[in-house]
């Protein structure tokens, strides 16, 4: 008899996480691990690994699961994914392969998600092996060191390349470091994910902001013979509002930033302060913001989501929605900041009532502010978290490289601008999207990369 | 890399480094800052660069904050672990006839390599320079070098002028017409220089540190108001038009972790 349920994630009690900045998910044991993979119904033709956007062979890596062969699973799923420990946690499988999975017909899908970061983990504790990379094949430079580069990166060394990372922060992991907060990804596991793309062979360069300290036409004369940008949506996006930039008001970049790379949860160990606001107002719905709210309640806050449209037009993940209810973050639909109020420190926000009308452009139904219905939030401090855009460096310094309306780079599918020799995926491409998305841009780019170095293919 | 290879202490707590960055060195142009950090615990701070040749380059700090205290106690030998740059948009350098360049306290440092450059571009260089007292004035010669003349003020009349480096400004510009100011110091040194040159119409360029993380544009924190406009100083920046800038603005929020800044220094 199958079970119709996932096997539950165990989970870090609520009134106990929202102390800490430990990890909520604890993740399964063996036995839960092949239990739920023992669920898998092993299709043939299976449509799980149609939503899996790095093609990941999912029945082949369950069935191992099965069998309590826990190294062959993870292999199998590293010949696709460089970064299963990451994926695992971070990815939307509600969208990708445990959307398409049979048993969600009628049932709950299958936990891929779950079971990849199992073996992820599993492997991670246990002795893992890498092939080093000769780099006979050539010499690829791969810009930032977020999903969207590390996969590039990984790919290209296994694929024989050379590679070379450049970072401009201190640590590898781009918005794996900065962004995501240690609850939800910890930061050690982006590190053990990092030195595996390292052990591949791939060199990492920290401290050295491309557009500034080297110039992608400098990477070229300096050898490297095809180059990647992946350098994110990193540009923090402001509401344009009076008050904005009184004391106590953050950027959500800035916000996650001090907590998550700086570690100012741990001020005064760690150097870097960060002001814990008695009452937050964190301004946005997306995953993001929902970041920032479950980070400024751990801090010691009383939380409230400012979000213009309702709870079902949120553009953040159910789970991390329900997360933050669950740990008591409020939430205040249909409102709209018009003025941060203060002297020189917040002391609220104020807002306007919305309601819905037609749908826009994205198929939402657009926000209209109802007249005269201005409200205020008392608080004691303020996160943007309504966006970020492409940070405009490379493009400001690099001649050849068209760019989009919105300061993105203009890229095909396969990640080929329009400057010979250099291919961008990820966040800078596309706007803000999924860490999956950007690894999936990164993979396709390898591919294209190979193309273009060994036959020439691409301009 | 990023080793130090010259430590000297210019004035009591302000110290000058020179550090082996080549990278940064190469790309140097007067008006760049890097953002360092010196532990694993430790806050990525900006520094602007005060000179470089070669290989390396000059750092000029006071040690004022957790940071620069850490700083301040490596020695030659010696690597500083993470050195970003150069960052921050250059100096524009032209000839535009007769500058006047100001610096206060640390920012003195910072004013040379500009200095430098302005006379190297033709332009005929009147310097002031000030500080509290006598025994922090610091780069007199490097600034006397490259101008044509040099002012020294000090609060307490232990050197040169006694006042402050507007005092002298505003006598100067009592005779003399400058067609540019540079300024570089403590905030309200800055403040008060583009107070004296607005009303006379002089263009005054003035260099702001606000507070910074990343440095690339990334966090927003160093968001400054000019003209109405937000700006961020690491990537727009540093330097605007100081008749623009609000300086109200900037001195508010370099308080905004005052009180953890003290906490954090008396840790240990």
């Amino acid at each position: 008899m199958i079970k119709k349920n996932k096997v539950p994630m165990p989970k870090q009690d609520q009134l106990v996480r929202i102390k800490n900045f430990d990890e909520v998910a604890l993740g399964y044991t063996p036995e839960q691990a092949m239990e739920e993979a023992s669920r898998c119904l092993q299709c043939k033709n299976a449509l799980c690994v149609k939503g899996c956007p790095v093609e990941i062979d999912i029945p082949a890596f369950i069935k191992y699961i099965r069998e309590g062969n826990f190294l062959d699973a993870v292999k199998k799923i590293k010949e696709k994914n460089s970064l299963p420990a990451i994926c695992g946690r971070v990815c939307p499988q509600e969208n990708q392969c445990e959307k398409f999975c049979v048993m969600g017909r009628r049932w709950e899908p299958i936990a891929i998600g779950r079971l990849e970061r199992f073996v992820a983990d599993y492997e991670r504790s246990n002795n893992k092996v890498a092939v080093k990379s000769s780099g006979e094949k050539g010499k690829v430079a791969c810009v930032g060191s977020g999903p969207a580069s590390l996969t590039c990166a990984a790919d290209l060394a296994m694929m024989g390349y050379g590679v070379t990372l450049f970072e401009s922060l201190h640590v590898a992991g781009g918005v794996l470091m900065y962004g995501i907060p240690e609850f939800r990804l910890p930061k050690k596991v982006v590190q053990e994910e990092a030195d595996y793309v390292k052990s591949l062979g791939v060199e990492l360069v920290t401290d050295v902001i491309v557009g500034k300290t080297v110039t992608i036409d400098e990477l070229f004369k300096e050898g490297y013979q095809a180059i990647f940008i992946g350098t994110g949506a990193g540009l923090p996006k402001f509401l344009g509002i009076p008050g904005e930039n009184l004391n106590g008001v953050y950027s959500a970049n800035e916000f996650l930033i001090r907590v998550n790379l700086m570690k100012a949860y741990l001020f005064p160990k760690y150097h870097t302060p960060i002001y814990r606001g008695s009452k937050v107002a964190v301004v946005g719905g997306g995953n993001v913001a929902m970041d920032a709210a479950r980070v400024a309640l751990r801090l010691g806050a009383e939380v409230y989501v400012v979000y213009r449209r309702g709870e079902a037009e949120m553009p953040a993940r159910k789970e991390e929605v329900e997360n933050a209810k669950e740990e008591g973050v409020k939430f205040v639909f249909y409102a709209n900041p018009i003025r941060v109020l203060g002297e020189e420190w917040v002391t609220g926000l104020e807002c306007l009532r919305m309601e819905l009308g037609e749908p826009d452009g994205t198929g939402r139904r657009r926000p209209i502010p109802i007249p005269n219905s201005n409200f205020v939030l008392e608080c004691d401090s303020v996160v943007i978290a309504i966006g970020q855009s492409p940070n405009p460096l490379i493009p400001l310094t690099t001649e050849g490289l068209k760019i989009g309306e919105h300061g993105n780079i203009v890229a095909d599918s396969e990640g080929r601008t329009t400057k010979k020799g250099v291919f961008a995926g990820g966040d800078i491409t596309s706007g803000e999207a999924t860490v999956i998305a950007a690894m999936a841009a990164g993979k396709r780019a390898a591919r294209a990369i190979d193309q273009y170095i060994q036959k020439g293919v691409g301009w | 890399m990023n080793e130090i290879l010259v430590k000297r202490e210019l004035a009591p707590s302000v110290k000058l480094m020179v550090i082996h960055a080549p990278l940064i060195a190469r790309k140097f142009k007067p008006g760049h800052f890097v953002i360092l950090r010196v532990c694993e615990e430790g806050e990525r701070i900006p520094l602007t660069i005060a000179d470089a040749d070669g290989h390396n380059i000059t750092i000029v700090f006071q040690e004022v904050g957790k940071t620069t205290k850490l700083l301040g106690q490596l020695n030659v030998g010696d690597r500083i672990l993470n050195v970003l740059g150069p960052l921050g948009r250059p100096s524009q350098i032209e000839n535009y006839g007769h500058v006047c360049c100001v610096g206060g306290g640390v920012g003195v440092s910072e004013l040379y390599p500009v200095t430098r450059a302005l006379k190297q571009a033709g332009n005929s260089v009147t310097a002031i320079v000030g500080a509290r007292n006598k025994d922090l004035i610091i780069f007199e010669d490097e600034i006397r070098s490259v101008s044509d003349e040099l002012y020294i003020t000090t609060d307490d009349g232990s050197k040169g002028v006694k006042g402050l480096v507007t005092d002298v400004l505003k006598r100067l510009l009592e005779q003399t017409r400058f067609d540019r100011i540079y300024a570089v110091g403590p905030p309200i040194m800055m403040k008060a220089v583009s107070e004296v040159t607005k009303p006379k119409n002089i263009k005054t360029i003035v260099s702001l540190n606000p507070i910074m993380i990343d440095g690339t544009g990334m966090c927003g924190g160093c968001r400054v108001i000019v003209g109405g406009e937000t700006r961020f100083a690491c990537v727009d920046g540093p330097e605007f038009d100081g008749h623009l800038v609000d300086f109200n603005h900037l001195l508010s929020r370099l308080k905004m972790y005052q009180k953890q800044e003290k906490e954090v220094m008396q840790r240990n």
